[in-house]
């Protein structure tokens, strides 16, 4: 009895080092790079499309979203309307809703206003490192996700300020790859989830399913919408297969 | 203005469904359905960045980021590391630049 009350003693406490926000400090590192990289090229064009670094870091602060602002840099610059850059945004950030929800179930302890602080911080990446996280868990630690969350969001702020300042002796950033970063992130976070999921089969269908939509809705509608049509189409793919079998 | 316009219409997406979805018990196929989310939306977007310019498949040999994601799958397959992955996949594209 006294050694069972031990052991689960010693359960907790390696579940809380895990479930800990240095830890989830520590799981932010491999995207910082990404974050960086995408952060400085958002700082550097905001700069180039005549927005001051008060502007710049206001949008880094409140808007949060590498594609969002880049949007909003360049339809700045060619003299857009306020509304049309604000629905632009909004449709853009629409994968939100997917990646918001698909998290949801492992917030299911915490109150709704907890849980709109965690939304307010989600990004592709951190969802990604999230939910690479919970594979084989029922929750997730609330410390956990505002370490990552945090980590992420000062890194960015951080890297646009960076762009900014730095970006009129920037000529070429592309020269030294730094563009592919976001690329390679998605990538891994891919390979990640595919081999801890144990569904190999259905995720590489799904996978497919993915990217012919992808081709094919990239024809007729805005890369962003294309991305969630096609997310869509997939997810309710595997779903139906699952189903099947 | 346009700033705060654009930073309301970004939270929106995000807090909502994990506000009001995490206090419900989900019906079984759509939490099915939810598990298909992250590796979806994952293969979207890099179909996206590797497949698409201007709306259409770019699918030409001089398309080196196409080139490099070869060994950053690897990377990532082989070493399941994020960090090695965004690693490799930059070198890669940074020697592809200078070569051709």
């Amino acid at each position: 009895m006294r050694e069972n009350v031990q052991l689960q003693g010693t359960g907790i406490e390696l579940a809380e080092s895990e479930d800990s926000f240095l830890q989830g400090v520590k799981d932010c590192i491999p995207t910082l790079l990404g974050y960086l990289s995408i952060g400085f090229a958002a700082g550097v064009i905001g700069h180039t499309s005549g927005l001051s670094t008060a502007e710049i870091t206001l949008m880094s602060l409140l808007i949060y979203a590498g594609s969002a602002q880049f949007i909003v840099a360049g339809m700045i610059a060619t003299q857009g309307s306020p509304a049309a850059i604000i629905l632009t945004v909004f449709i853009v950030n629409l994968r939100h809703l997917l990646l918001s929800a698909a998290l949801s179930p492992y917030f299911r302890q915490l109150t709704p206003l907890k849980n709109m602080l965690i939304g307010a911080l989600l990004t592709d990446e951190s969802f990604g490192v999230a939910m690479n996280k919970a594979t084989n868990r029922q929750h997730l630690s609330e410390r956990w996700m505002h370490g990552l969350n945090v980590t992420a969001y000062i890194n960015w702020i951080i890297a646009t300020l960076a762009g900014a300042y730095l970006g009129q002796w920037i000529a070429n950033p592309e020269k030294l790859g730094l563009d592919f970063a976001l690329s390679a992130m998605f990538i891994g976070l891919l390979v990640l989830q595919l081999v801890s999921r144990r569904k190999l089969l259905k995720d590489i269908i799904v996978v497919l399913c993915t990217v012919v939509s992808v081709i094919g809705a990239s024809y007729v509608l805005s890369p962003s919408m294309a991305v969630i049509v096609a997310t869509v189409v997939a997810a309710t793919i595997g779903m139906v297969i699952e189903k099947w079998k | 203005m346009i700033i705060i316009g654009a930073s309301i219409v970004t939270l929106i997406p995000r807090v909502l469904p994990i506000m009001v979805l995490s206090r419900k018990a989900l019906p079984e196929w759509l939490m099915r359905w939810l598990s298909y989310i992250p590796v979806a939306v994952m293969a979207a977007l890099v179909a996206e960045e590797l497949l698409i310019s201007d709306g259409k498949l770019a699918f030409q040999s001089n398309n080196v980021e196409l080139w490099a994601a070869l060994p950053t799958f690897l990377t990532a397959i082989f070493t399941k590391s994020l960090l090695g992955t965004v690693g490799v996949g930059i070198l890669t594209v940074m020697v592809l630049r200078f070569l051709f």
